[in-house]
């Protein structure tokens, strides 16, 4: 529906308000009032009227709510009759709540979620700069002037915070797990960020660079008794390659097109795994993947030499998540330095100029097949040390690890810290692998609130969170480049 | 017809023709383009111009014919035979855009930085040496940078380095493009109508910015424009085309006065008509 007018009338609103009520009524009646049970010889139809009420009274409250908080009318005048009408708008459905719950937490639990609604859209309001009280604005430039001032030191922090965490009095065993994971994917989005930020290809399969590394790595260990630190580079050389292989036959291929091959190219790769028994085990995987070792000291109870006897302490398995953390921390970081060097250099600046105008750079002498591959076999490369790094730290892998699933996350999480920033990226996987953690216990709405914040993200910052380009070279003065003008990428 | 005589044309355009299917764009056409001259290449719409340009440099593949190109030491490139980055990097021919194709969202260095890619590609020996930092290439960087700062401050955008391109005004951009493909160095610049969109004032800028790179730079600018008054006072030599045919061809004094192109294009004032 179209925004109404500001200046709507209580008519209109009123109408606004019953049209929204016959939308929904239309939409939910089979849908939520008509319940379907599949018994034997027939399908038993139950009616669950109060279901359908509450929720068409719930969501002509919310639109109620939207004009009064969001859309300001000019009718009625006064914003305290706005905000108390917005106040009273979430009782009225309470009746049909009440038939349909009868369960006063929950009741309480509803009106608790429908004003943090009201706040929501209130600071929503404000936060457009047009509210009443330039309160809000204010803040909102004293915190980009912050940002402007103390915005490059952010990645230090955050680098000191990272190798401060494993001896803070805060940190456990599940802390420890959860950072190894949410580590695990920066990296790999910083990986990805080389394609589809930087040279605009955009990949939907790269899970399969993971999973060639993990394999390579799990293969290598086991078979022929390589350590961790010889077949981490062979991994990653491997994934590479594979890069290159795979980027030969879609580099002809853009766009839209480009992305249903990748996805195309990430299945074949688990369906490989699942079917080359012989050399793969199958959906079976690969067990016992041996772990890696300090120098030569194994981090384990009974290794020789074992990391706690040469240094005199007492054993502790967390030794040993504290160690992969470390590992998993460096390999990451090792991925930032890199692709940081190579934005600078004429190669990552041939990527970048890929994804402004592909035909300039033809006609700038750039040979646009090898850029395109470099981007491809460079982001595969430190998928391919994410892999190995996941190997050895499961100890176990099968090809349910690399789904078409991951691909997505790893995609969500570069395009929601905005395509190319490296901040962002690390933002992201934060939040959307942190906190997926962190919801644990809200189960199956876990997936719910990731669609509202991914519908959120895509309203309110459609280019990602972090979206100002920095200049790879300046003469007087580091400028960012506004996200509007930098292209997203043809592939 | 009078072609001025030229000792060791750059490029030489032999019987090209190009067809897209039953459509003859060009039709066997024949020119040449000298070193410190700016050739001009006019015609009215769908006269095949552009068309020319991208056989050239290699975005179409000619149906037939031979364009070739010689550089001061006498090596020769057979242009139709090459792929179009092959064409920029080896045979140095650098070119614009009709709609202009700047990298909008890198700021206006970064974009003659683009257009030395190859030479620093050289120098950062792949990435690895630019990776590790060695001196080498810190050396040819500054190097890139200093000509880019040249470039700057001939096209008057000096102050505008650090700006993303796509802020600027359509009449800078325009200057950015010329530059972006003079960083290249070559020895052949094609520029497909320069002069479209700006006002009389920046079109003076251009026909400055043209004639000195003309004296400055020994090399050879081909020309695609409909303002006749920066084909005229620039141009040393015009090729008229019309229906992928060429019509005329001399300086631009017997052009204008030459009955084919009158008739097929530049048309004669209305007070002559009457």
């Amino acid at each position: 529906m179209p925004e109404p007018s500001r200046t709507s009338p209580s008519g209109v609103i009123a109408k606004d308000v019953a049209l929204t009520g016959v939308l929904a009524t239309g939409l939910f009646m089979f849908l939520l009032g008509i319940h379907t049970e599949d018994v034997p010889g027939t399908l038993l139809l139950t009616p669950r009227p109060w279901l359908l009420a509450s929720t068409v009274a719930i969501v002509m409250a919310g639109r109620l709510m939207l004009h009064m908080l969001y859309w300001w009318p000019s009718d009625p005048p006064t914003r305290n009759m706005r905000i108390a009408i917005a106040l009273l708008a979430p009782l009225a459905p309470l009746f049909f709540v009440w038939m349909l719950v009868d369960d006063p937490v929950e009741i309480a639990l509803y009106l608790a979620g429908m004003y943090l609604l009201a706040a929501a859209l209130l600071v929503l309001r404000y936060a457009r700069g047009e509210g009443p009280s330039p309160r809000l604005g204010i803040a909102q430039e004293k915190l980009v002037d912050f940002w402007d001032r103390f915005g490059h030191m952010f990645g230090g922090v955050l680098v000191v915070i990272a190798c401060a965490l494993p001896f803070m009095p805060f940190t456990d065993r599940y802390i420890l797990d959860v950072s190894i994971m949410v580590l695990t994917y920066i990296m790999l989005g910083w990986g990805l960020n080389i394609v589809v930020g930087l040279a605009g290809l955009l990949d939907l399969g790269y899970v399969a660079f993971y999973a060639v590394g993990a394999y390579s790595y799990a293969l290598l260990a086991t078979h022929f008794e390589l350590s961790f630190w010889v077949a981490l580079p062979l991994a990653g050389l491997l994934a590479a390659v594979w890069g290159i292989i795979l980027g030969f036959p879609v580099l002809r291929l853009r766009g839209d097109y480009l992305a249903i091959v990748t996805l195309a190219f990430g299945e074949i790769i688990r369906i490989v795994l699942i079917n080359w028994y012989s050399l793969t085990n199958g959906p079976d995987g690969i067990s016992r993947i041996p772990r890696p070792s300090f120098f030569g000291l194994e981090l384990t109870r009974r290794g020789d030499p074992s990391f706690h006897d040469f240094f005199g302490i007492p054993y502790s398995p967390v030794h040993r998540i504290i160690f992969l953390y470390y590992i998993i921390l460096a390999l990451a970081l090792l991925t930032n330095i890199i692709t940081n060097r190579l934005r600078k250099l004429p190669v990552g600046r041939a990527w970048e100029a890929l994804r402004e105008d592909e035909i300039a750079c033809r006609a700038l002498g750039i040979n646009t097949r090898n850029t395109k591959l470099t981007a491809f076999a460079i982001g595969a490369m430190f998928g391919g040390f994410a892999g190995s790094f996941f190997a050895t730290r499961q100890g176990f892998i099968s090809p349910e690890s690399f789904t078409f699933i991951e691909s997505a996350i790893i995609l969500a999480i570069v395009v929601l810290g905005g395509m190319g920033s490296q901040i962002g990226v690390v933002i992201a996987a934060v939040v959307m692998i942190g906190g997926f953690e962190l919801f644990r216990e809200l189960e199956q709405y876990r997936m719910l609130m990731f669609g509202l914040l991914m519908v959120g993200i895509m309203v309110w910052r459609p280019r990602g969170l972090i979206t100002a380009r920095e200049p790879s070279v300046y003469l007087k003065e580091k400028k960012a480049v506004s996200a509007d003008l930098v292209q997203e990428g043809q592939g | 017809m009078n072609a001025k005589p030229t000792a060791t044309p750059i490029l030489e355009v032999s019987h090209l023709t190009m067809r897209f299917g039953g459509l003859v764009a060009i039709d066997d056409l024949s020119f040449t383009a000298a070193r410190n001259d700016i050739t001009a290449l006019i015609g009215p719409n769908g006269a095949g111009k552009t068309t020319v340009f991208n056989c050239i440099t290699g975005f179409y593949k000619p149906t037939e014919g031979m364009i070739a190109l010689t550089h001061d030491d006498g090596t020769r490139h057979l242009l139709e035979r090459l792929d179009d980055h092959v064409i920029a990097r080896r045979a140095r021919v650098g070119r614009t855009f009709q709609n202009i194709r700047l990298f909008g969202g890198m700021t206006v260095l970064e974009n003659l930085m683009v257009a030395q890619h190859n030479p620093l590609v050289h120098a950062s020996k792949f990435a690895i040496a630019g990776l590790l930092g060695l001196s080498g290439y810190r050396e040819k960087e500054r190097e890139a940078v200093e000509r880019a700062k040249h470039w700057l401050e001939k096209i008057e955008l000096i102050d505008r380095a650090d700006d993303p391109a796509a802020d600027l005004p359509y009449g800078a951009q325009r200057r950015l493009e010329i530059a972006r493909a003079m960083c290249m160095q070559p020895v052949l610049l094609c520029l497909d109508e320069p002069a479209a969109g700006l006002n009389p004032r920046e079109s003076d800028r251009l026909n400055q910015l043209l004639l000195s790179i003309r004296a400055e730079e020994k090399i050879a600018i081909l020309l695609i424009e409909h303002d006749m008054s920066v084909v005229m006072e620039i141009s040393d030599h015009i090729a008229v085309l019309d229906y992928g045919c060429k019509i005329s061809d001399g300086s631009p004094e017997f052009i204008r006065n030459d009955p084919h192109v009158i008739a097929a294009y530049l048309g004669v004032e209305d007070d002559e008509v009457a």
